[in-house]
Parts: C-alpha cells; sequence; structure tokens
C-alpha cells in the first residue's frame, strides 16, 4: 500500500544570524502492507510529522522515492490526493460551521456530488455516533467528538488508506478507548491505517505493525511481539543511588548471564537477561558482596519502551 | 469547468459563514460612513466648488476607492485564523484547485465590497449626489477588480508570514503611502508637481481619477479605461501570485 525508499526532507532554520540546515528525514524505507494499522513511534521532533505530511503530498521531499496506493508520490500527487485520507494534528474544523456542513463541503472537494455527500455526510455521522450534535457549531463539542468529526472528514471520501497524525493526543482515557475501537473499525472496513503516536501502549495494543523512528531515521520495523521478542529474555531493573550505579556496572558486565546492561539515568541499571529467577539471586549476591546498597529490584517482561531504549538509547518517556 | 466548480463550492461556503455572522460587513462600513457625514462637508469650501452635489462627486469615488484596497488588505487575518484552525491543510489535501481555494475567498470579499459599496452609494445619494447608473457600474467594476487584487496579495502574504503580527505591520506599510498618494482624500491636482510626479507611479491614483471620471459622467476620459486596464493587469498579477502561495505553503 505504502512503500518508500530512501525518502529524505531537510529544513533550514535560522538561529541568529546563521542558517542551518536541519535534515529532518534521513532516507526512509517503509512498507506498509494492504488492511494493516502500521504505527509509527518516536518522540517529538523524530521526523514523524514530516515524513507523514510528505506522504500526504503536504510537502515536497527533497530526495527518494514513494509509490502510494499505486500512486507515485512525486510524479502524480494529484492521484495520490484522490486515494488518501489525512487527519493532521492540530485539529481541522472551523467554530462556526456544523460537522454536517463540514462533512457535506470536505465530500465535495474531493469531486463528490452534492446528494451523494449528503447521504455520505449523514452515514458517517451515524457511524461515528455524531448525529445528536451533527448540526451544532464545532464550537460546541468536546475534544473527543471534535476529533471523531475530523476522522469521518479524513475518510469521507473512502480512501484506500488514511493518515492520522497523533489521532488520541489530549483526550481523556475514555475517549481514546473510544478513538482506538473506531480506528480498528476502519480496519475492518478494509482501510490501511497509518498512525503517528508516541503512546507506547497505544502502538502495542492497536497497531498490526510498527516502526520506531529516530532523529529523522528508522531504528526498528516489525510487529510488536517480534520488536519484543528481538530483546531476548526479560529485564531485570536493579535500584540504586547514583553514586554506586558505575561500580554496580563494572561488576555485573562481566557476569555471563548479563546479555547486556544499561544506565539508567537517575540511578540503577537495567539487564537484558535469559531467565530472571535464576538471574535475580545471583546479581543480589554480586551486589551484596561489594557492599552496594540495592534500593529496590524488579523483573519483567520486555516492553516497547526497553525495545526504544535498546535502539535509541534512550527512555521515550524521557525524550 | 473544475475550476469554476471548485471556486463555487469554496465561494458558496465562505458567504454561508458570512452570512452567518454579517456584522463585519457593517463593521467594515462604519469608517467611511463616518467620513462621508464627518469629512465630506468640509469639501464645498475647501475644494472651492459651487455645490455639495459637486464635492461629493469628487470625495465619494475616492472614499469608495479607499474601501476597496483597506477591505481587501486587510482579509489575510481571516485567513490566519483559518491556516491555525487547519481548514486550509485539509483543503489542501484535497484534489481541490489552488487557483480555487484562493479565487472562493476573494470572491466573497469582492461581494462584500460591492454590498458596502452601495451603502455608502445610496447615503450619498442623500447629500444630492447623482451618477449615471451605466458609469456607476463601471466604477463598480474598477472597485471589484481593485478588491480583488488587495485580497489576493494580502493572502498571499499570510501564507508567506502565517502570523497576525507579522502581517499588521506589512499591510499598514503598504497602505499609508499608497493611501496618501493616490488622492483619495484630497484631488491630487491640489498637490505640487513633484508629488504628483510620484502619484503617477501609483496605480490606484489611476484607479481613483478613473472612477472620477466615471461619476462626473466623463466616459470619454482616458483615465477612464487607462485605469481599469492597469488595474485589471495587477489583479491577474495578483491572484496569480497568491495562488502559487497556496500550493506552495507549508503549514
Amino acid at each position: 500500500m505504502i512503500e518508500t525508499r530512501g525518502l529524505r526532507k531537510s529544513f533550514r532554520s535560522r538561529a541568529g544570524r546563521e542558517t542551518k540546515t536541519v535534515d529532518a528525514v534521513r532516507g526512509v524505507n517503509l512498507d506498509v502492507a494492504e488492511g494493516e494499522i502500521f504505527g509509527f513511534l518516536g518522540p517529538n521532533g523524530a521526523g514523524k510529522t514530516t515524513t507523514l505530511r510528505m506522504l500526504a503530498t503536504l510537502i515536497e521531499p527533497d530526495g527518494g522515492h514513494a509509490t502510494i496506493a499505486g500512486a507515485d508520490l512525486r510524479k502524480n500527487p494529484a492521484e495520490v490526493r484522490r486515494r488518501i485520507g489525512y487527519v493532521a494534528q492540530g485539529g481541522s474544523t472551523w467554530d462556526e460551521s456544523t460537522a454536517r456542513e463540514e462533512l457535506v463541503l470536505h465530500a465535495r472537494l474531493y469531486g463528490i456530488g452534492k446528494a451523494e455527500a449528503q447521504r455520505r455526510a449523514a452515514r458517517a455521522l451515524d457511524a461515528f455516533q455524531l448525529t445528536e450534535y451533527a448540526d451544532r457549531k464545532c464550537k460546541t463539542y468536546s475534544g473527543g467528538q471534535r476529533r471523531r468529526v475530523e476522522i469521518a472528514l479524513g475518510i469521507i471520501h473512502e480512501p484506500k488508506i488514511v493518515f492520522l497524525d497523533e489521532p488520541t493526543t489530549g483526550l481523556d482515557p475514555q475517549s481514546r478507548a473510544h478513538m482506538w475501537d473506531e480506528i480498528r473499525r476502519l480496519r475492518a472496513e478494509g482501510m490501511t491505517v497509518f498512525i503517528t503516536t508516541h503512546y507506547l501502549d497505544e502502538a502495542d495494543a492497536l497497531c498490526d505493525r510498527i516502526a520506531i523512528m529516530d532523529h529523522g531515521e528508522l531504528v526498528a520495523e516489525g510487529t510488536p511481539a517480534e520488536l519484543k521478542r528481538e530483546i531476548s529474555g526479560e529485564v531485570v531493573q536493579v535500584g540504586l543511588d547514583a553514586a554506586n550505579t558505575p561500580r554496580a556496572a563494572e561488576l555485573l558486565d562481566t557476569e555471563a548471564y548479563v546479555n547486556k546492561l544499561e544506565t539508567v539515568e537517575q540511578g540503577g541499571l537495567r539487564l537484558f537477561v535469559d531467565d530472571g529467577a535464576t538471574a535475580i539471586p545471583q546479581v543480589l549476591r554480586r551486589l551484596d558482596g561489594a557492599g552496594l546498597h540495592l534500593r529496590s529490584i524488579e523483573l519483567h517482561r520486555p516492553s516497547l519502551d526497553d525495545v526504544f531504549l535498546t535502539k535509541t538509547g534512550r527512555s521515550l518517556r524521557e525524550s | 469547468m473544475k475550476l469554476a466548480r471548485d471556486t463555487w463550492l469554496i465561494f458558496q461556503r465562505q458567504i454561508q459563514l458570512l452570512l452567518r455572522n454579517p456584522v463585519w460587513v457593517f463593521v467594515g462600513v462604519f469608517q467611511p460612513v463616518m467620513y462621508l457625514l464627518l469629512f465630506a462637508p468640509l469639501l464645498t469650501k475647501a475644494l472651492h466648488v459651487p455645490t455639495q452635489a459637486e464635492a461629493y462627486k469628487i470625495f465619494v469615488p475616492g472614499l469608495l476607492v479607499l474601501l476597496a484596497i483597506f477591505g481587501g488588505l486587510f482579509q489575510g487575518f481571516g485567513l490566519i485564523a483559518e491556516l491555525r484552525a487547519g481548514v486550509i491543510e485539509r483543503s489542501r489535501v484535497t484534489p481541490i484547485s489552488r487557483l480555487a481555494l484562493l479565487l472562493g475567498r476573494a470572491l466573497r470579499d469582492v461581494v462584500s465590497l460591492i454590498v458596502q459599496a452601495i451603502i455608502i452609494t445610496l447615503l450619498a445619494l442623500l447629500f444630492d449626489l447623482r451618477v449615471f447608473i451605466g458609469y456607476l457600474l463601471l466604477a463598480y467594476l474598477m472597485l471589484a477588480l481593485i478588491s480583488l487584487m488587495t485580497a489576493a496579495v494580502s493572502y498571499g502574504v499570510a501564507l508567506k508570514v502565517k502570523s497576525e503580527d507579522a502581517l499588521a505591520p506589512v499591510m499598514n506599510t503598504v497602505a499609508q503611502p499608497v493611501l496618501l498618494l493616490s488622492g483619495i482624500l484630497l484631488p491630487l491636482y491640489l498637490a505640487p508637481g513633484w508629488l504628483q510626479g510620484i502619484a503617477n507611479y501609483n496605480p490606484f491614483s489611476w484607479a481613483v481619477e478613473g472612477t472620477r471620471a466615471l461619476f462626473a459622467g466623463d466616459l470619454s476620459n482616458d483615465k477612464v479605461w487607462q485605469g481599469l486596464t492597469i488595474i485589471a493587469v495587477l489583479a491577474v498579477a495578483g491572484v496569480v501570485w497568491a495562488a502559487r502561495q497556496f500550493a506552495r505553503s507549508v503549514r
């Protein structure tokens, strides 16, 4: 459905008197299959939105190429526009218009006739449970209602792919869960959904496949399960005083059962091991023997945050 | 055909929103009405013309051009609000013509200007202004072209600067000299030679003189066709330039 090769974009930004070039996206290769929910994960400023805006024809790539729903992004952006839907992060509805007016207009912008546009608007309002508010002005809607209108706008022309830029940012937990159901419904209707998010739980629960982006590059790609499996075994997290951490790292790094070791910024270590149950006693013995005092110790299965940490060297929550 | 349809869609929506809140048409007309009621009466003596009607024939055309220039130049503010709401970006992911995004909005501005011009003209009738209707319609065509141009330029600049804070000084800087060098408030035949010389390079001074000639019933005056031609050419250039900003604009 989406195939990109070497997609690049840089911006010139001015800081004081100097102009410098920021490489926002540095050669992205993506393959998104038909009918999947593809999650694009990364911290703010990683280049997710820039990539998305390129794929949605809003900004022109500097290099590379992409095929979207069978149309060439750079040679035929008009055809790409017809086949995709795009829902921006910051909203797209006008305060003084009603949801119905917005939907009818948006359908007509795609060349759909008036009667058909009205039928589709009514159907979309129904599907997104908005009929009750359909003729009220958008400024009276709650955040969740407004977001649903915006998604309805993005798919009013029945595109093959819909791009959703952080669809649940700023929503309360209930609206968020509701939005996940809506997105799954789009997939059930045969649509390919491409979402960006910086919520790991969202990527894990919602997406069939994810790609992790950092500093303009893809650092990992696969199903959430595959990515977590890549970090084989389990994670033992040891809480230590910051002063003791380097010494503990030195001691444990040489242990055979520790596959990989990472330092936690505020003090402490993360040990990637094959089997936590046998590793923990050995860790305790080693640290105790050296007189290093433990604040806590816990064992968990690798999460996407661990994947992120291994791939980028920092936690998504910190960045 | 697609362009006409797309333009109509945008125009329809903009007019619908304008009608929902028509107060802006009247707010826009308030200042010129004040000039008409409180400034124009001074002109009979100041211009040494025999009657009030004569003074209005000179002043009202200038006032209407002023309204067209300013009304158009400040339309960019509305566009910045639309940019911020994401409405422009939402339109730009659809296959709609970029020119239509501009024209639909600029034509709404033309319509609201003509409504304002009619209000001013009707008020001026109360002060014994009389104009032949055919000439008046030609004068309105001039006004329509002026506001099409200034609105387009304002939209183009708005897309470039993307913030009200930057748009306001740009527009004021442009509008002040244009206003003073076009003989809007007082005709330029009162000006010293050097000032007339500079004003000759201001397209709006041609527009004002052409409109005055129309109000004076002097269709054979060269300023009429010259003014119309100059403004029409600039309007086309303004629209082409601004439409390119719509096609290109990021965010």
